[in-house]
C-alpha cells in the first residue's frame, strides 16, 4: 500500500511539475503525429505528388518540395524514422552503458581499469568522426544500421555515469548484507543495485534518446543517412541543397528543423522536470 | 530566576500530502538566563523541530500558532524576513550534521566573510577577535586559508562553534553536536561549549540530544518532550533523583551504567512506539506504552506544577 | 572459535594511491564459543574494518582470520557459502541495510534461497515467525512491511531474528544500537546477552564503553588500529592500565557523576617527535616521552594486556 502511494506521489508531482507538463505534452504531440500522420496523408514520402515549389495550402499541408514531393508527408515519416533511431540508437546505448557501468563500479579492481580504460578511450575519440567512418564504408544503409552505429559509440559517459552512481549504492548496508547472504555480483546488480537506480536510469534513457535523434540528424544533414527512405535530416539535408531558404521556401525549411528542436527541448525539460520530481529537495511545495 | 527566552503554546507542523505531521504541538516553556536547556527524547519526538523552528522554518515546516520572546522582546518566527534581524546575530545554531554545513568550495575566510557581509558587517572588522577564538579553540591561523575539506572531522566542528558564536548571540542552539563523536571528543566538544558560555560569547544554550547522561554532564534543567509534547521540566538534579512522569522514569532506568553488567542486573527498555504524529492519539500520548494507563489517559492531560521550575503532564498527579 | 593472527589491513589513499594508511595494524585476539568481545575504539580505530575482514567484506593485507582452525581466507564458492551459513553480521544503520524497495521479508526469503533451498516455505515461515517472537516482535507487526514503516529498532531485532533462524554460531554487531534510541536500545543488548547464553558468539563492535561493559566478557580497546588493552571486562573496567583507557574512562558521560571539567579549552598538547615507531597514543598522553618506542603488549595479570612502556614505572 505505501509503495503505492510513494508511487502516486511521485505521478503527482510529476504532473504538477510545470517542465514536466510542458515537456509531457510536446513530446506526446510528435509522437501521436508520427502514428497518426502517415495515416492522414495518402501519400508515400518520395513520390512526386504535385506540382514543385508549392506553398502550404489544403490539399499539401506543409507545401511540397522543388520536384513535388508532400512535405507534410516527409515530416510524418522522417519522425517515425526519428523515433526509431532515438529509440533504438539510445537503448543500445543506455544498455551498454549500464552494464559496462555496473560491472566497472562493482567488481572494482582490474575489471575497473580495464572497462574504464575502453570507455576513456572511447569517450575521447570525436564520435562524429567514427560515425562517418564507419558509415561511409558501408554500402548500402539503413536506418537499422545507424542507429546500431549511433548506439554502439554513444554509451560511454553513461557508463561513466552510472559506474559513479553504483560506487556510491556499494557503500550501503544492504549490499554488504546481500553479500554475506551469499548473493552473486550478478544478481546483487539486477536486483540491489539496479533497481534503486531506476529513475536515474529513466533520465540516461530520456538523454540517450534524444541524444540519438540529433546525431541521425547530424549524419542525416552531411549525406551519411539511409540510403534509402526519408528522415528529418534528410529532409534537412535536402531542403539546404536545393536552396530552400534563399528561394523562400520556408514551408520546406523550417518545419524539420523546428519539429527536431522541439522533440529535444522537450526531452530536456522532462529530464529536469524529473529530476525535481524524484529529488524532494528540489521540489517546490 | 530571570527568564530571558519565553515559548508558549507553540505548534510546528510539517504539511505533507496526507495532512499535517504534528511535530510541536503547544508546547510552552520558560529558560533563565544564562541557562543551559537540555531538550531530551527519542527521535522524532519533535525536539529538533523545536529548536529549529525558533530560528528557521524551513518548508514543509508550517508555524501554527504561538509566541516567543527573547530578552523582553517578541521574535517573530512566522515571518521568515523579519526574522533576519534575530538570525545568527541574537539566535544561532549548529545544526546537527555541521560538519557537512560548509561550503565546500570556499576557503573559510571566504566563506565568513560572506557570512558576515549578510549580516552588515565584514571580516575584517572581526580578524582579531576570530584569530583570539581560533586560538582558544586550538586551531591555527593558518585554517582561514584552507578549505573545508582539508579540516579534520574534529577540526570542522571546532571551526562551526567558533563561526555560529561569532557575533555573541544571545541563545545558541545545539542540535546533536555530540551524538555522532566518539567519548572523548564529545567531552572535549562540551568542555569547549561551556568556555564559550564562560567568557560570554554565548549567553544561554538550548542543548538538543537523545543522550540523557550527556545532559547530566552539561545542562542545569532538562525538557522531555515525547511525540511534540513537552512532558516534564525540572533542574537535571531534581529531574533525574525523582522524574516523576512514567517517560521520564523508564528513560532514565533504561540507561546502562559501568557497573551494571547484565548478567548481575537486566535493565528494560520501553515497550512499544511512539504514536504516529500525522494522527496522534487522543489525550496523552504516551498511554499506549505507560503501564500506569487508566481511562482518565484518554482525555488531554494538564501541565501540573509539582514545584517551582518543576511542571509535568500527567494524569496521575492533577 | 574465530581468531585474529597478526591482521594487517593497509589503504591506499591520496591521488595517485601513493599514501599509505595502516587501518589495522598487527591485530591478534580470539572470540572463543559462547562469548562476547566487545572492540571498543573511536571512529577511525579500524573496528569496522575488522568486522568486515571476519565477514570477508574486505581481504586482510597480511596475517590470517582463523575459523574453527580454517582460514577464512583460503575459502572458494562451496566453502564460503558455508561459513556464511554460521557466520553472520548486523550493521550499524537499520536503514541501509535494508533495500529500500522491497519488504523486510525479503531478508528471509534470500537466506532460505540461497543457504536452505530444500526447507519448505511453509517450515521457513514457522521458523521466521517463532524467532520473531524471540526477539520481541510480533510477526503480524513486521512481516509484508517496507522498511520505512518500521523503526529502527524492530528493523534491527529483524536481523538478528534473521541470524537466528539461519542458527548462526557467530556474529559480528557492528556499532548495532548507536542509531537507536535509548528505550529500545537496551532490549537489543538484552537480546544480544540471551543469544549468547544460547552459545551463540558475538564480536560486539561499540564506542560505548558502558554498553560494553553491560554485556561483554572480554575486551578489546583498539586505538589507531592496534590493540592498547586487551582481556576480562571486569579486569579492564575495574584497574583500567593504559592512558587511553583511562581517559575513556574519565570522559564516558555517566548519570552518577559528573566530569571533571579542565578549566582551559585549550587540550592536548601537541609534542613534535615524529617517529614512526613512537606509541601511537604518544601524541595525547599524558604520560608519554622520548622513550616510548614500539611498546609491546604486556600482560600485567591474567586475562589483561596492556601495550604502554609506562607500565610498572
Amino acid at each position: 500500500m505505501e509503495a503505492i502511494s510513494t508511487r502516486r506521489e511521485l505521478l503527482f508531482f510529476a504532473l504538477r511539475n510545470k517542465k514536466m507538463r510542458v515537456g509531457i505534452s510536446i513530446f506526446t504531440f510528435f509522437v501521436v503525429l508520427a502514428i497518426v500522420g502517415p495515416h492522414l496523408t495518402g501519400y508515400d514520402p518520395l513520390d512526386y505528388v504535385g506540382p514543385g515549389y508549392h506553398p502550404p495550402c489544403r490539399e499539401f499541408w506543409l507545401g511540397t518540395t522543388t520536384f513535388g514531393q508532400d512535405v507534410f508527408t516527409q515530416l510524418v515519416y522522417g519522425l517515425r524514422a526519428s523515433f526509431f533511431v532515438g529509440l533504438l540508437g539510445g537503448g543500445i546505448a543506455t544498455i551498454i552503458g549500464l552494464i559496462v557501468g555496473f560491472f566497472a563500479g562493482y567488481r572494482g579492481g582490474m575489471i575497473d581499469e580495464i572497462l574504464m580504460m575502453m570507455t576513456n578511450v572511447m569517450l575521447v575519440i570525436p564520435t562524429l568522426a567514427l560515425l562517418i567512418i564507419i558509415a561511409a564504408y558501408l554500402p548500402y544503409r539503413g536506418i537499422l544500421i545507424e542507429s546500431v552505429i549511433i548506439g554502439l559509440t554513444a554509451w560511454p559517459w553513461t557508463a561513466r555515469a552510472v559506474r559513479a552512481q553504483t560506487l556510491s549504492l556499494k557503500t550501503r548496508e544492504f549490499v554488504d548484507l546481500a553479500r554475506i547472504s551469499g548473493m552473486n555480483s550478478i544478481r546483487i546488480i539486477a536486483e540491489e543495485i539496479a533497481p534503486n537506480m531506476m529513475s536515474y536510469i529513466f533520465m540516461v534513457f530520456i538523454l540517450q534518446f534524444g541524444g540519438a535523434i540529433l546525431s541521425a540528424v547530424g549524419l542525416d544533414f552531411i549525406g551519411l543517412g539511409p540510403t534509402r527512405g526519408i528522415s528529418i535530416g534528410i529532409m534537412m539535408q535536402q531542403a539546404v541543397l536545393w536552396n530552400a531558404i534563399q528561394l523562400g521556401m520556408w514551408w520546406w525549411a523550417i518545419p524539420p528543423g523546428l519539429a527536431i528542436t522541439l522533440i529535444v527541448g522537450s526531452l530536456y525539460f522532462m529530464n529536469t522536470g524529473l529530476d525535481e520530481v524524484f529529488n524532494p529537495k528540489l521540489r517546490e511545495m | 530566576m530571570k527568564v530571558s527566552l519565553r515559548v508558549e503554546n507553540l505548534r510546528i507542523y510539517y504539511r505533507t500530502l496526507r495532512g499535517y505531521v504534528k511535530a510541536v504541538d503547544g508546547v510552552s516553556f520558560e529558560m533563565g538566563d544564562e541557562e543551559v536547556l537540555g531538550v531530551a527524547g527519542e527521535s522524532g519526538c519533535g525536539k529538533s523541530t523545536l529548536g529549529n523552528s525558533l530560528i528557521l522554518l524551513k518548508p514543509p515546516m508550517t508555524y501554527m500558532e504561538g509566541r516567543v520572546f527573547l530578552d523582553g522582546e517578541e521574535v517573530p518566527i512566522w515571518d521568515n524576513e523579519k526574522m533576519r534581524r534575530f538570525r545568527y546575530r541574537r539566535i544561532s545554531i549548529i545544526p546537527q550534521y555541521a560538519m557537512n554545513a560548509l561550503n565546500p568550495t570556499k576557503k573559510l575566510k571566504v566563506l565568513m566573510d560572506d557570512l558576515l557581509r549578510e549580516h552588515g558587517s565584514d571580516f575584517k572588522s572581526h580578524t582579531a577577535e576570530i584569530l583570539r577564538r581560533l586560538k582558544m579553540v586550538n586551531l591555527p591561523e593558518s585554517v582561514l586559508n584552507m578549505y573545508p575539506i582539508e579540516l579534520s572531522g574534529g577540526m570542522k566542528q571546532r571551526m562551526v562553534m567558533v563561526i555560529s558564536t561569532l557575533m555573541n548571540p544571545s541563545l545558541l542552539i545545539a542540535d546533536e553536536i555530540t551524538s555522532a563523536l566518539d567519548v572523548s571528543t564529545q567531552k572535549a566538544v562540551i568542555e569547549m561549549l561551556l568556555e564559550f558560555k564562560s567568557r560570554g560569547f554565548v549567553r544561554k544554550i538550548f542543548f538538543i540530544t537523545h543522550d540523557i547522561s550527556v545532559l547530566y554532564q552539561i545542562a542545569s534543567s532538562i525538557l522531555v518532550m515525547y511525540a511534540g509534547k513537552l512532558v516534564e521540566k525540572a533542574s537535571t538534579d531534581e529531574i533525574l533523583e525523582k522524574p516523576f512522569h512514567p517517560y521520564t522514569e523508564m528513560l532514565i532506568s533504561s540507561l546502562p551504567k559501568i557497573g551494571i553488567k547484565y548478567g548481575e542486573r537486566k535493565l528494560k527498555g520501553i515497550p512499544g512506539q511512539p504514536p504516529p504524529l500525522l494522527k496522534p492519539p487522543e489525550g496523552c500520548r504516551f498511554k499506549d506504552r505507560c503501564p500506569y494507563r487508566h481511562s482518565k489517559c484518554d482525555e488531554e492531560p494538564p501541565i501540573v506544577e509539582i514545584s517551582d521550575d518543576h511542571v509535568v503532564s500527567c494524569w496521575k498527579y492533577a | 572459535m574465530m581468531v585474529l593472527e597478526n591482521v594487517t589491513k593497509i589503504y591506499r589513499i591520496g591521488t595517485f594511491g601513493g599514501k599509505r594508511l595502516k587501518a589495522v595494524d598487527d591485530v591478534s585476539f580470539e572470540i572463543d564459543e559462547g562469548e562476547i568481545v566487545s572492540l571498543i575504539g573511536e571512529s577511525g580505530s579500524g573496528k569496522t574494518t575488522i568486522g568486515k575482514m571476519i565477514l570477508r567484506l574486505i581481504r586482510p593485507t597480511s596475517g590470517r582470520i582463523l575459523f574453527n582452525g580454517k582460514d577464512i581466507g583460503q575459502f572458494k564458492k562451496n566453502e564460503l557459502k558455508d561459513y556464511y551459513r554460521k557466520v553472520q553480521g548486523v550493521f550499524q544503520d537499520p536503514f541501509s541495510s535494508y533495500n529500500p524497495l522491497y519488504k523486510v521479508d525479503r531478508i528471509f526469503d534470500i537466506a532460505r534461497e540461497e543457504f536452505f533451498p530444500d526447507i519448505g516455505r511453509n517450515e521457513w515461515k514457522n521458523r521466521i515467525e517463532e524467532k520473531l517472537r524471540s526477539v520481541g516482535l510480533n510477526p503480524l507487526e513486521v512481516l509484508g512491511k517496507f522498511p520505512h514503516q518500521l523503526s529502527g529498532g524492530q528493523l534491527q531485532r529483524l536481523l538478528i531474528a534473521r541470524a537466528l533462524v539461519m542458527n548462526v554460531r557467530f556474529l559480528v554487531a557492528d556499532e548495532i544500537i548507536s542509531m537507536l534510541d535509548a528505550s529500545t536500545r537496551i532490549d537489543v543488548l538484552n537480546l544480544l546477552a540471551e543469544l549468547k547464553d544460547s552459545g551463540l558468539s558475538i564480536l560486539f563492535i561499540t564506542h560505548d564503553l558502558s554498553l560494553g561493559y553491560y554485556i561483554s566478557d572480554k575486551t578489546v580497546i583498539l586505538y589507531r588500529g592496534s590493540i592498547m588493552e586487551y582481556g576480562d571486562t571486569e579486569k579492564i573496567f575495574n584497574s583500567p592500565a593504559h592512558p587511553y583507557t583511562i581517559s575513556l574512562m574519565e570522559s564516558i558521560p555517566r548519570i552518577d557523576e559528573r566530569w571533571r571539567m579542565r578549566s582551559a579549552v585549550i587540550q592536548g598538547k601537541e609534542k613534535s617527535i615524529r617517529n614512526g615507531r613512537m606509541c601511537k597514543f604518544y601524541h595525547r598522553c599524558f604520560k608519554g616521552d622520548e622513550s616510548c618506542v614500539e611498546p609491546p603488549l604486556i600482560e600485567v595479570e591474567k586475562d589483561h594486556f596492556v601495550r604502554c612502556s609506562k607500565i610498572g614505572t
